[in-house]
């Protein structure tokens, strides 16, 4: 089995985790192992295999589009860490 | 006082329906139990004794002005921290929702609810569902009730031990890759993995949802049907439920399983553990006394199981975990523990551009191969029965180092979800008083037909009675 390496500091950036060196190092090494254990997926022939899209094959389970009741806005904010006039707030994005 | 400790489901709603107890004394005798053994154990992360005894009031109250109850009315029963219960905090196991505190019920929490049971508390896992012992738990490992120096299997672990401990009736439970049927087997009781789509996910915070199978742990087979009874079915709020009618599960199963084909797949026994072999050896003898034929069956793909599962499942994750961003609910990313990030890193990595195809798409071909093995097999029999782990429950920091050899105990359960069937784990006896569980493995929606082969199975081998010493 051959080898697998993760970029990992362009992989935790896409993930939005912010990783220590030794977190990064320790990661790094052990998806490294699991990744050559699952490069032995390559033996299997799988041309013309349909892949899974729903496992007992449903398919299109569509619902009228009415409103209906929901949370109420209170319910909503309940659990968000900073809140201002029934919004929740967060830190800006952009630079003035 | 009664001896209210040890009760079946069946058994208490007996003595509850004959106004022998009351609910609220069945109730307050689970809750005190439960409560002193926590200490030991760790099986519950939160308890719910106001909203216990309140139902339990509720209930008595009902059963006085003689109205039609459910069975499980004034049943105590714990959920598993994965399920959204208004107004009782919901952690996942996790730092991230430490103090997150649901505005709406489960979907399965509220028909639970709404058929009298009475809910104890929310039990310990590992955080998100993510891990095969419980020592991903980012808050304390729960213990193995047989045995404290070793884990009761995961995720589902505070549940299965809290209904192995006495602590409540049943629990429910989430399995994705074992999650329910490891710790069942672990912790000698029933655990039921039902057909994907059977029972609702709405309001169970999402692991791999193409793979997340809702269920629930009981002492007895009996129980476990008269459980999925309340819990199955089509729900507007999941679209991935089956709109197929329910069956009544507890119908029909004191069937004699005479003339029932099992297959015994040989991928599953090859350099299997000797003792483990043995149990299994000794329990399909009894089926076979029973009349059910045993044949032999294959499934090529078994060895690829784990692979695939780890592409899929962790693609999954982090895709669902990308939700948690300290905005809304919860506290922001750095609190995730350590299997947590590494799967989000392995599945953003495998869902990451020019890396899509080679893994998800190759993996999700795969899956159609495994499944296909089954359909292929379940042509020649009616059902399947594997050992549940190639393993005894193992000591705590065995297998912590090494997350690959963690992920390899789900061997034996990985492929089930993969290809979306139903299986059940039955307590096949004991290996140096440590408890070993069968897996019996249907098509898809033949819980049925699995409830009546382990009820039969059960009934002459009663392993249930085997109580930890605790």
């Amino acid at each position: 089995m051959s080898k697998v390496k993760i970029d990992i500091n362009h992989v935790s950036k896409l993930a939005n985790l912010n990783l220590t060196k030794e977190e990064k190092e320790k990661f790094e090494k052990q998806l490294s192992s699991v990744l050559t254990y699952i490069s032995q997926l390559n033996e299997i022939e799988t041309e013309g295999v349909e892949p899974i899209g729903h496992i007992t094959g449903m398919v299109n389970v569509l619902r009228e589009d009415e409103p209906r009741p929901s949370l109420s806005q209170e319910d909503s904010l309940l659990n968000a860490s900073k809140k201002q006039n029934g919004f929740f707030q967060v830190d800006s994005i952009f630079e003035e | 006082m009664k001896k209210l400790k040890g009760l079946t489901i069946k058994e208490a709603s007996k003595l509850l329906e004959a106004k022998e107890i009351s609910a609220k004394e069945l109730v307050a005798d689970y809750i005190s139990r439960a409560k002193k053994l926590n200490k030991n154990l760790n099986s519950f992360l939160t308890f719910a004794e106001n909203e216990a005894i309140d139902q339990a009031e509720r209930i008595d109250k009902l059963r006085r002005d003689n109205q039609k109850l459910s069975p499980l009315a004034g049943i105590p029963f714990a959920a598993k921290d994965i399920f959204s219960t208004k107004g009782i905090k919901t952690t996942a196991g996790s730092k991230v929702l430490e103090s997150y505190i649901p505005v709406y019920d489960a979907t399965v929490v509220g028909k639970l609810f709404e058929a009298g049971a009475c809910i104890v508390g929310k039990t310990n896992q590992d955080a998100w569902a993510h891990g095969s012992s419980g020592e991903n738990s980012d808050f304390r490992p729960t213990k193995n009730p047989y045995d404290t120096s070793r884990v009761p299997g995961g995720s589902s672990s505070g549940s299965a031990v809290a209904t192995a401990a006495d602590q409540v009736i049943f629990a429910t439970g989430t399995d994705t890759g074992g999650s329910i049927r490891l710790p069942a087997a672990f912790c000698n009781v029933v655990g039921l993995k039902p057909t994907y789509g059977r029972v609702s996910r709405y309001g169970i915070i999402a692991m791999a949802s193409s793979l997340d199978s809702i269920g629930h742990f009981t002492k007895t087979v009996f129980d476990n049907a008269l459980v999925l009874n309340t819990t199955a079915g089509l729900d507007e709020m999941d679209a991935t439920t089956s709109p197929l009618k329910i069956d009544n599960y507890t119908d029909e199963i004191r069937k004699s399983p005479s003339g029932l084909k099992v297959g015994l797949p040989k991928e599953y026994f090859e350099g299997l553990n000797k003792e483990i072999k043995q149990n299994i050896t000794k329990a399909l003898n009894v089926l076979e006394r029973q009349g059910v034929i045993i044949e032999n069956v294959s499934l090529p793909h078994t060895k690829y199981g784990v692979a695939t599962y780890y592409i899929i499942q962790p693609s999954e994750v982090s895709s669902n975990l990308a939700r948690y961003d300290g905005i809304r609910f919860g506290y922001d990313r750095d609190n995730f523990g350590a299997e947590a990030k590494r799967r989000i890193i392995l599945g953003t990595y495998t869902l990451s551009s020019g890396y899509y195809d080679a893994y998800y798409l190759k993996a999700m071909k795969i899956r159609r191969l495994i499944r296909q093995d089954f359909i292929k097999a379940f042509k020649k029999v009616d059902v399947i029965i594997t050992p549940t782990s190639a393993s005894l429950p193992f000591k705590f920091e065995e297998k912590t180092d090494d997350p690959l050899t963690m992920y390899l105990s789900d061997i034996y359960t990985t492929n089930i979800n993969l290809a979306g069937i139903p299986s059940l784990n039955v307590p096949c006896g004991f290996i140096d008083n440590l408890p070993t569980g069968m897996q019996i493995i249907g098509p898809d929606f033949s819980e049925k037909l699995l409830y009546r082969v382990g009820h039969s199975y059960e009934q002459e081998s009663r392993w249930f009675e085997r109580r930890p010493n605790l």
